[in-house]
């Protein structure tokens, strides 16, 4: 009797991934799927910020395309070693900080360290030849197997036929012939693919799963870089840019308030952290305070804060002010609408 | 009963370190994971279900969503 191969698959959440798996379980290849956190993914947290969104909980697709493939699911914490990615990445950035190239050529390499580790044989993912704009290109893909070290240990299942034979079907570990030959953006072919095994509520394709695909966190994460004068940061620092609206009105503080309240709830676990902010004589949003702010600047900032308050078209607001467990209370009158100039805004 | 403190962790994260600490663990053993994240109360339990751990108990509690699992026979 022929030895079950062992694969590991990159599982993402999306459906390729999940119809990659698939095919090599279809084939008899024993699969366990690997899905790296980043900090910057969007699967996961920031559906439990905020409250309008607590009604309708989102679930964590690499956790639910496991539990439809019947597989085990190794997630694993890359915050630290993804710096290097993000920060110097070889290949560049896409149309904003997104390294997708570098991003997929360390994940395959790391997936590839675990693989060894656990007595794997080969590493699958749900790559399609043109589906993406900069990693999944024809001239890119030789580019990840060499440079993560996969080399042909690299199976993708679902445009294989479309590349050179891998280890795995020169091997006979797998049956090329009943490989796909997927190619382009169209998403008509896994479509189809899913109808034939049943899967019919997984997440939307093509959709972005991180967030350095978004031009505005780009853009506050490009504004907080320059404000530090380093390009550097920590898990606490990409959080919050996930969160309310970021109001830079000098360039050494930036003010980050709460749009409603379960943000409000999150800011709470950063209080220690920062300078807060919080109306007294009015409803309004936590806010706090990333940077240093002389006296004259904290006014400044009590009067923006006043203007998202309920206070803001009172005369004057009281605004408390902690700093490392000291509370001070001042009284503002709040900016008028077109004080909050539109450049202030991140 | 080990106890684990995730609070302040979003999701991911509270899975990840569940995922570790169950690691070293004996089938039997039972481990009490303490959240601050809602998501916790549906990425512990799938986790748990592929992984073939058993959730005991949800709760929450003053604000805390707090997790008891049985570890099952990998």
């Amino acid at each position: 009797m022929a030895t079950q191969r062992k694969a590991v698959a990159l599982i993402s959440g999306g459906l390729d991934s999940l119809l990659a798996a698939k095919v090599m379980l279809e084939q008899g290849v024993h699969v366990e799927g690997i899905n790296f956190y980043t900090g910057f993914c969007v699967e996961g947290h920031t559906h439990a910020i905020r409250k309008k969104d607590k009604a309708k909980p989102k679930r964590n697709n690499a956790l639910w395309s496991a539990e439809q493939l019947g597989i085990k699911l190794h997630i694993i914490d890359i915050i630290e070693e993804y710096k290097q990615v993000l920060l110097n990445p070889k290949h560049g950035y896409g149309a904003n900080m997104n390294p997708c190239l570098d991003c997929k050529i360390f994940m395959v390499g790391k997936a590839k360290e675990w693989a060894i580790e656990n007595g794997f044989d080969f590493i699958i993912t749900g790559e399609v030849i043109g589906q993406r704009p900069m990693s999944q290109r024809k001239d890119t893909m030789p580019v990840i197997s060499a440079e993560s070290g996969a080399d042909d240990l690299l199976l993708r299942p679902l445009c294989a036929q479309n590349l050179p034979e891998t280890k795995p079907e020169r091997e006979g570990w797998v049956n090329r012939a009943e490989l796909h030959g997927f190619s382009g953006r169209t998403r008509k072919p896994q479509m189809a693919l899913a109808e034939k095994f049943g899967f019919d509520d997984y997440a939307q394709p093509a959709g972005g799963c991180c967030f350095l695909t978004d031009k505005s966190y780009s853009v506050k994460l490009t504004d907080l870089w320059a404000s530090r004068g380093k390009r550097d940061y920590e898990l606490d620092d990409i959080m919050l840019l996930k969160v309310g609206r970021h109001i830079r009105p000098k360039p050494g503080f930036k003010l980050i308030i709460a749009r409603e309240e379960g943000e409000n709830n999150f800011l709470q676990g950063y209080k220690k952290q920062f300078i807060t902010l919080m109306t007294m004589s009015h409803k309004g949003p936590l806010t706090l305070l990333d940077g240093e702010a002389s006296e004259e600047d904290l006014r400044l900032a009590a009067q923006i804060v006043a203007r998202f308050s309920q206070g803001r078209e009172a005369p004057s607001v009281d605004v408390q002010i902690a700093e490392k467990g000291v509370n001070k209370l001042i009284t503002v009158k709040p900016l008028p609408a077109e004080g909050i100039l539109p450049a202030w805004r991140v | 009963m080990i106890e684990l403190d995730a609070r302040r962790l979003m999701c991911p994260m509270p899975v990840i370190k569940t995922q570790n600490a169950i690691k070293p663990l004996l089938p039997g053993d039972k481990l009490r994971v303490f959240c601050t994240d809602p998501g916790v109360l549906q990425d512990i339990p799938a986790w748990c279900r592929i992984n073939k751990h058993t959730v005991l108990l949800a709760e929450e509690r003053d604000g805390e969503y707090i997790l008891t699992i049985e570890v099952g026979n990998e």
